[in-house]
């Protein structure tokens, strides 16, 4: 507990308020933890259920892309909402869940890259590769996980206290990546644009409550 | 006797029923999109659930035509459940869902135009005034799917002949009906209703262009376009247009739905061609519906397959441009 607080104290500058939150935790929260993980892998068990019992529709492939291509994007928007919730809530709990939605965004990316790769593709890299490469949206989305890698990678708390400043830096990525996500979506679109542009208006949402933060660190650095 | 006056509300203030329901739309998916925890809610781009689409009537006196590729034909609940009709809806298994209650009788065709005999024409009239044929076409999509169709149907030359189309009749326009109460999709500017689209006068008349008047031996299904479609099996999906209530005979080319809305992506002749990519994916292979989550990619064919019969019309053209 106290090594995960320090963590905390070194890559988010906790604010007075958080700090007081964090003696009012909620009551058995030893199992709340345990329970987002289960929660979040909800979606992934139903689309594998429902691929395995060939209940996915007429394009099982499409229907698996888009499943988990939702719910990356979604595990981001998520993962960006922790920091305001804790502002709004006062409670320091929220920040215990960044890591592993964010790792669950990364999660739903990965997987929703490697339909992509091995279903949609086929791994037919006569098509990959000019893809990637040529289409504006592939190149956007395989850009944001390209991002994201890093940041998965050094989740870990060694990572964290061996990069130390970088760290914060390094991860402050995923606000391109999201950015990205979202532009990937609204490019592949046909005609109705709704439901990307909800997605781009949380997280305009998001970035725009994060403004006053990020020129503040920037002075700092400066 | 007291008796209570209706208070001041006038009926312009009531806010119409297709406002609303596009807002509850709107906020249920914003739900559905948000941070709410809609894990077992299919959105609209998930396939999501399949449910049956009722088998329409039989058609009687089906003659078999010799337009039949070898390949066996897409399942019925795929054919049914997959579409690309925005008049119900985005998603491809809205249309299944959205077209349940949709009622294709009475239904009446205008022909009109540069034509000798502009006139109506009612689908019973159509179905018994035309040798309906079973036709098994391919079937593909600009969204780089296909699928192997049995339509029962009969040559557009045939009802276009009946209405003598004069020497300046150089265009077909089509027209899908307009009626938002009947094809809910239609309450939001998705597309620039009613849909429309177009062949040139030598397309409309090959032998290969269909009115299809139903799949698998039977009457339309709803989702497919019911009670009449066109099918122009060398085309992307898009140009056979679904549901149609007009056919206009035109001088000039007539506006089609997809051309306008992004003309460098849908071109006025979307013929099948693996060589011209859409911009922002290969039209090089496809995927067949049905085959399930390891079937991979097919390579598209030019004219898809049907480049023997047609390329002849588009000889000269460059094919690079006239998309």
């Amino acid at each position: 507990m106290r090594v995960s607080a320090r963590m905390f104290e070194a890559s988010t500058r906790v604010s007075s308020r958080a700090t007081i939150g964090q003696t009012r935790q909620p009551p058995g929260r030893w199992l709340f933890k345990p329970l987002v993980f289960l929660l979040c892998l909800l979606p992934a068990v139903r689309l594998v259920w429902l691929a395995y019992n060939d209940a996915l529709g007429a394009d099982p492939i499409e229907a698996l892309l888009h499943g988990s291509g939702d719910w990356a994007l979604r595990f981001l928007l998520i993962t960006l909402a922790l920091s305001p919730l804790r502002q709004w809530t006062g409670w320091g709990f929220w920040l215990r869940y960044r890591r592993m939605l964010g790792l669950y965004a990364y999660f739903y990316a990965l997987g929703h890259f490697l339909v992509w790769l091995l279903l949609d593709q086929a791994l037919m890299w006569e098509t990959i590769i000019p893809d990637i490469v040529k289409r504006p949206y592939i190149t956007v989305g395989f850009t944001a996980l390209l991002l994201l890698t890093p940041l998965a990678l050094t989740s870990t708390k060694r990572m964290m206290q061996r990069l130390g400043r970088r760290w914060k830096k390094l991860h402050r990525l995923v606000y391109v990546a999201a950015a990205l996500g979202v532009i990937h979506f609204l490019w592949l679109v046909k005609a109705d644009l709704r439901e990307p542009l909800i997605y781009a208006v949380i997280l305009a949402g998001l970035m725009i409550w994060r403004l006053p933060r990020l020129r503040r660190i920037r002075i700092k650095q400066a | 006797m007291l008796i209570k006056r209706n208070p001041g509300i006038s009926s312009s203030e009531i806010t119409d029923r297709t406002v609303w329901e596009q807002r509850r739309d709107f906020l249920r998916m914003a739900a559905l999109a948000g941070i709410g925890l809609a894990g077992c809610t299919p959105t609209e781009s998930e396939g999501g659930s399949r449910e049956p689409v009722v088998h329409g009537t039989p058609i009687k006196g089906i003659v078999k035509s010799r337009y039949r590729v070898d390949q066996k034909p897409t399942d019925y609940a795929d054919i049914t459940t997959y579409n690309n009709f925005y008049e119900f809806g985005i998603g491809k298994s809205k249309p299944a869902r959205n077209s349940r209650d949709f009622v294709t009788r009475p239904w009446n065709i205008r022909v009109e135009g540069e034509c000798e005999a502009p006139g109506e024409l009612g689908i019973e009239d159509i179905l018994a005034g035309f040798t309906q044929e079973e036709r098994i076409y391919r079937f593909r999509c600009v969204e780089a799917w296909s699928m192997v169709i049995p339509w029962v149907g009969f040559p557009l030359a045939d009802l276009l002949k009946r209405f003598k189309p004069t020497s300046k009749a150089r265009y077909v326009a089509f027209e899908t009906l307009y009626d938002p109460k009947r094809m809910p999709g239609q309450k939001r500017r998705v597309l620039d209703w009613p849909y429309r689209e177009a062949l040139r006068m030598d397309e409309a008349m090959h032998p290969l262009t269909l009115l299809a008047t139903g799949l698998y031996g039977e009457e339309l299904p709803n989702p497919n376009g019911a009670p009449l479609r066109l099918v122009v099996p060398w085309k992307y999906g898009f140009k056979s247009i679904k549901s149609i209530v007009t056919i206009r005979f035109t001088e000039k080319a007539p506006p089609c739905t997809w051309n306008q809305l992004a003309p460098e992506e849908y071109g006025f002749y979307a013929n099948v061609n693996p060589e011209v990519d859409h911009p922002r994916w290969s039209q090089r292979y496809e995927r067949f519906i049905g085959d399930g989550l390891f079937g991979g990619k097919h390579r598209t064919l030019p004219f898809n397959g049907y480049a023997e019969q047609v390329a002849s019309m588009y000889s000269g053209m460059d094919l690079s441009l006239y998309i």
